[in-house]
């Protein structure tokens, strides 16, 4: 069954009024169950108003957009419920700490919920060791805390609503090379072992290229490619028009074959890359 | 609002100034000879900015609450023939008079104060004050440190609104309820939509304030300008034509009775 789906939506900014802008523009797609979808598009492609739309902070214009199978729009008043269901990490989420201890800020989700304290308690700890916080740092202000560390708190925050569907909204932008690539190790791991679906907003085409069993291509409010990293990779000249690119490595592998060499242009991981030119390399030297 | 027309072109503190001395003949019209032709005259101002009269009257529902309460008010005030009587209440022709006087006169005077702030930028306008309030640098007032405070509170307004606009997304996605309960239950809840705010502002004061004095800024001593503020001949024409109604409006007060 697929976990989220959306149908022929359309979002338009002050609609009705003389600033009308439309964002989005008929834009369907399905996601299964435990998928992990990267996102990638432009600025200004539509993604964030996307993501917003998916757990019904934006309401579409025109179109549906459905959760398990349900609209989530069905009952207005119930959409609550589903930002509990939809956990969305917002861009730089540090700036969205507020409590006094990071304990109590990320416990803020799981009790708007509702839930008993010692439920609280039990995902509050565990959110937090999915995201590589020190238990010794609960007690501490989240004003204290160093950059990434803030970063992960707000991650935390989200996950501890245990979500069916967590999307990220670009977690690494602005962090350096080695705590981006511990923030996706802990977000691929969340994901293999909670087996939810997770949606990933990212810029970073290497990111997107790693982790995403499927890519979502935005250009200009529409849907521009919907389908596996190598299939979307391989389409290079697609993804230029619309103001992206493929993985450094890809574009690496795909001049080597311009040049004649025979490796795989549809590689997406340096690892890989690597392995493939050694191989190259091996059977050319016999 | 954007423009060229002629209203826009005028400098700043000319436009400041005549827009008080408009203000201030407003209130010096005696009957209504003259508050004809002091609405005539800021009708054509309104006019010639170019910007759709609905914007001017749009601006009205600010203060419509006032304007009803005091035509109203006034209605039983003022003497003359009476017209209608419910014991102690009575209307009377001076108090009908008094009414639509008073009814013409704060709209006028809300509609011109609209000209100064739909055709002059934000900057444009505490430049122009800072200007007019040079004289009070002798008493010791820091005129220069007033202006610039004005022109970063109106500068971050946008980027305020937007931030708390996020803040507030961020935390309705962790279920946060700001709009049901009482209104005890709603100050409650943003709470948590302040604190990020008053935190980041905080932080975005101390960056802008290392980024100003990178760039060397102590204060208005000796620091020119990017945007040198001129009198033109469009200032001048502006200024004449103005000083003209203005006599006009004190000729008529002389000559025509008094009726408020």
């Amino acid at each position: 069954m697929s976990a989220i789906k959306a149908e022929n939506v359309k979002f338009t900014y002050g609609n009705g009024t003389s600033f009308e802008k439309t964002a989005l523009d008929s834009v369907s797609f399905e996601i299964n169950e435990g998928e992990f979808v990267g996102i990638i598009g432009h600025t200004g492609s539509g993604k964030s108003t996307l993501v917003q739309l998916l757990n019904g902070l934006l309401k579409p214009t025109e179109g549906s957009i459905y959760l398990n199978g349900r609209d989530i729009w069905e009952k207005p008043k119930k959409i609550r419920e589903i930002r509990f269901k939809v956990g969305l990490v917002f861009q730089y989420p540090e700036y969205q700490l507020f409590e006094e201890t990071v304990y109590k800020d990320i416990a803020f989700g799981p009790k708007n919920m509702g839930l008993s304290d010692e439920e609280i308690d039990k995902r509050v700890r565990s959110a937090a060791e999915f995201t590589g916080i020190d238990e010794k740092l609960l007690e501490n202000s989240p004003f204290e805390l160093s950059g990434g560390e803030k970063r992960r708190a707000a991650i935390a925050g989200v996950i501890a609503m245990d979500p069916d569907v967590l999307i990220l909204d670009e977690p690494t932008a602005g962090l350096d090379p080695l705590g981006r690539d511990a923030l996706l190790c802990r977000i691929e791991e969340y994901h293999k072992i909670r087996n939810n679906t997770v949606l990933l907003v990212s810029h970073s085409m290497e990111d997107i290229a790693r982790t995403a069993d499927r890519i979502l291509v935005m250009s200009h409010g529409k849907r521009l490619m919907f389908d596996t990293a190598k299939i979307v990779f391989s389409n290079h000249e697609e993804l230029e028009k619309a103001g992206l690119r493929v993985p450094q490595i890809t574009k690496i592998m795909q001049l080597l074959v311009k040049e004649g060499i025979d490796v795989d242009p549809t590689v997406l991981t340096v690892e890989q890359g690597f392995n493939e030119i050694m191989a190259a390399y091996r059977r050319r030297n016999g | 609002m954007p423009g060229k027309s002629f209203i826009h072109r005028i400098d700043a503190r000319a436009k400041i100034f005549l827009l008080l001395m408009l203000l201030v003949f407003i209130f010096v019209c005696r009957n209504f000879v003259s508050l004809a032709a002091i609405s005539l005259f800021s009708l054509i101002i309104i006019l010639m900015t170019k910007i759709g009269f609905i914007k001017y009257l749009k601006s009205l529902k600010y203060i419509l609450a006032i304007i009803i309460f005091t035509g109203i008010l006034n209605l039983f005030y003022g003497s003359g023939d009476v017209l209608w009587q419910w014991q102690f209440l009575k209307i009377t022709s001076g108090g009908v008079n008094n009414a639509i006087f008073i009814t013409i006169r704060i709209s006028v005077m809300m509609m011109v104060s609209s000209v100064l702030t739909y055709t002059t930028s934000p900057t444009d306008l505490t430049d122009g004050l800072e200007w007019l309030m040079k004289p009070l640098k002798l008493l010791g007032v820091k005129v220069h440190d007033i202006a610039m405070v004005m022109t970063i509170a109106i500068r971050f307004i946008p980027v305020l609104l937007g931030e708390t606009d996020k803040i507030m997304n961020a935390q309705k996605s962790r279920g946060a309820d700001l709009e049901s309960g009482n209104v005890f239950r709603r100050v409650k809840a943003l709470v948590p939509v302040l604190i990020p705010l008053i935190v980041s502002s905080f932080k975005r004061a101390g960056d802008l304030a290392v980024a100003m004095e990178c760039r060397c800024y102590n204060g208005g001593n000796g620091r020119t300008r990017m945007k040198i503020m001129r009198f033109t001949f469009t200032d001048v024409i502006a200024l004449i034509i103005s000083v003209l109604i203005f006599g006009t409006v004190i000729y008529f007060n002389i000559v025509y009775p008094a009726v408020i």
